[in-house]
């Protein structure tokens, strides 16, 4: 395993940033870090679940509006880091600083507060439950006692609409939807939000051309309103590049790659992949 | 892979049930029956009233009749501790859970009342209090043993179960109780009064229904059944919603344990028991209710309960002897069971997926 050290791309991608950032707001002054306008950094985040090692000693950073891609084979790592960063699990070391400060990570709430969201590969979808349900789950307007579902139903048509999302109704069960459309409600739902850091885990598994379509789509939307900075797993690197400013590789739990999407190409990252599988059945054979 | 992909494609932004799909002979009766099928409530409404009906018929030809005065005073009298103890397992079933304890807290109830106003002198409303209190407290522990501790409800429940069903005989010596004089007067309007325990069950369903329906309370409850690891990442406080689920159960099971020492003016050991919770639980099943969570209504618990009640209090009319009665019975629920099923199929088979 080559690991590039960490000082290494984290001054190229500074120098980047500062020069993109420099000018917008007053992080600088505000932040311990210093040195940056990263909405997200995680520093030397690590995790274990029992014997295994999820992450080794983490360092990633977001910029405010950048979309980052987040790749690797299954179990590298990539969606426990998400759940990290969304405020579902907690890091065993490490720390996160969101918009300069250094944060606790207490709750999903917690976390949701800070303008932090995810998309979950499972996308937390109740399939009981009607479209704008869904949309408000956890969130619900009330008017206490009573839930507010008209309020609701309008709200969430209406945005759906705002987002060229195609339901036929509000109130149909999410059970009953195709793949994509429950992708979309979920990122609609995060969105919705008002998140500022959209966090989403494979939204493009399983999914066909046109879905696919509609949610690339939504992706770029929100990078053109430029206040929503995105990291997003996937696995399809022409996806990736497409979309991602720029792409990290998890290998074994560690970050082995960061690059700008510029600056890579599909052939490349599939090299690395493929001489990681060689790797992989060369140490097979010998243990054999 | 690429046939589902291109289905998906094919389907998107279409509305789920689509005419291209349902067009064709026999399409429309499929589509009835969905939609009986979605409404159980419905079907177990017209269930009930054709065995009200088939009874009301049959006995009038006889001697005694259904809708006498008695006759329908037992009917609520039966009906009733089922519907409040099956609100409590409908929440807990929609939210993926069960329990089998609300029997014994039922039993339990009434001898802490007991002992609490004759042997500690508490005042008769500080005791009612603090019996409902045990029942908040069993429901607790059943929270704390399969939420916390993790053990399926199922085991967890029928431990608390038999623990309270010892206290009681322990307690109690195995020995009837009278009602305290000083919990005479109170007592009516709990359980003695004649529709005492149906209006309560009433007003109970009523307000279920509206927690259940229109509130965080409810939706929270579904979206725990329906998708638990789903409502977790949603940021949905699960094991809140599973605790309180268990704590009004518990009060419920207590409530009912009160209402029935009062209405029949005895505090008896042998009262509650796993009858009255199993009679719920298929009760809040025969109203549509979800074995394994995310759907099901209060209203149809009712109408469940309902329907087991007049199916029992109609067959002892008719004249069948307690022991053939049991197998009618058992028989009955499983019909209405196996017509469920198959409704859902048919459900399944109109909508998509």
């Amino acid at each position: 395993m080559t690991d590039p050290g960490p000082g290494g791309w984290v001054d190229s991608d500074l120098t980047g940033n500062a020069v993109i950032n420099g000018a917008d707001d007053v992080g600088p002054l505000i932040s311990p870090v210093g040195a940056t306008t990263d909405v997200l950094r995680a520093e030397h985040l690590s995790k274990r679940f029992g014997a295994l090692t999820a992450l080794v000693d983490i360092e990633l950073h977001l910029a405010k509006g950048e979309i980052l891609g987040l790749i690797g084979d299954n179990g590298a790592g990539k969606s426990t880091l998400l759940k990290i960063l969304c405020g579902f699990q907690s890091p065993d070391t490490g720390r996160i600083v969101v918009n300069g400060e250094e944060v606790a990570l207490k709750s999903v709430d917690h976390a949701r507060s800070l303008g932090i969201d995810a998309v979950y590969q499972d996308l937390a979808l109740i399939n009981q439950l009607s479209v704008y349900h869904n949309m408000f789950l956890n969130r619900e307007r009330v008017r206490w006692p009573l839930l507010s579902n008209r309020s609701m139903r309008q709200a969430a048509r209406q945005y759906l609409d705002e987002m060229g999302v195609n339901i036929p109704s509000v109130d149909t069960q999410v059970a009953s939807l195709s793949g994509g459309q429950r992708q979309a409600i979920a990122v609609a739902r995060a969105v919705y939000s008002d998140a500022k850091i959209l966090l989403l885990d494979e939204p493009l598994a399983a999914m066909g051309a046109k879905e696919v379509a509609l949610i690339l789509d939504l992706i770029r939307d929100l990078k053109r309103r430029g206040d929503v900075s995105i990291i997003v797993i996937a696995h399809n690197y022409g996806q990736v590049l497409e979309i991602c400013d720029r792409v990290n590789l998890l290998q074994h739990g560690r970050i082995t790659l960061d690059k700008r999407s510029s600056e890579t190409s599909v052939q490349e990252l599939n090299d690395i992949v493929v001489a990681e599988y060689r790797r992989a059945i060369e140490s097979r054979q010998r243990t054999a | 892979m690429s046939d589902t992909a291109q289905r998906a494609v094919g389907t998107l932004g279409e509305p789920p049930l689509g005419p291209a799909n349902t067009r064709g002979p026999g399409a429309q009766l499929r589509q009835a029956l969905a939609i009986a099928g979605r409404q159980r409530e419905l079907t177990v409404l017209v269930v009930v009233v054709l065995l009200v009906v088939y009874f009301g018929f049959i006995s009038s030809v006889g001697r005694s009749s259904f809708f006498t005065s008695v006759n329908l005073i037992n009917l609520s009298q039966f009906a009733a501790p089922i519907i409040i103890i099956a609100i409590g397992e409908t929440l807990l079933l929609v939210c993926g859970e069960i329990d089998l304890s609300p029997g014994f807290v039922y039993s339990f109830a009434p001898f802490l009342m007991y002992f609490l106003v004759v042997y500690h002198g508490f005042p008769v409303i500080l005791a009612i209090f603090v019996t409902l209190l045990m029942g908040l407290v069993t429901g607790w522990v059943n929270g704390f043993l399969t939420v916390t501790l993790g053990l399926p409800s199922f085991i967890a429940t029928l431990g608390t179960g038999f623990v309270l069903l010892g206290i009681t005989l322990t307690t109690s010596n195995a020995t009837q109780a009278q009602i305290p004089p000083a919990a005479v007067g109170i007592g009516k309007w709990i359980g003695s009064y004649s529709y005492a325990e149906i209006a309560w069950a009433a007003i109970l369903v009523v307000i279920f229904h509206v927690i259940f329906t229109r509130t965080r309370w409810g939706l929270h409850t579904i979206a725990v059944g329906g998708n638990l690891l789903g409502a977790r990442e949603a940021g949905i406080n699960v094991a809140r919603v599973k605790y309180g689920n268990f704590m009004i159960t518990g009060v419920l099971g207590a409530f009912v344990g009160l209402q029935i020492a009062f209405q029949t003016q005895v505090i008896d050991p042998s009262a509650g028991g796993y009858t009255p919770m199993f009679l719920s639980v298929a009760a809040a099943v025969i109203g549509g209710t979800a074995m394994l969570g995310g759907s099901g209504t209060i209203i149809g618990a009712f109408l469940g309960s309902v329907m087991l009640t007049v199916l029992n209090i109609g067959f002892s009319l008719v004249g069948i002897s307690a022991y053939p009665l049991n197998l009618i019975f058992g028989g009955t629920i499983l019909v209405a069971m196996i017509a469920n099923r198959q409704l859902d199929r048919i459900r399944t088979a109109g909508g998509r997926r």
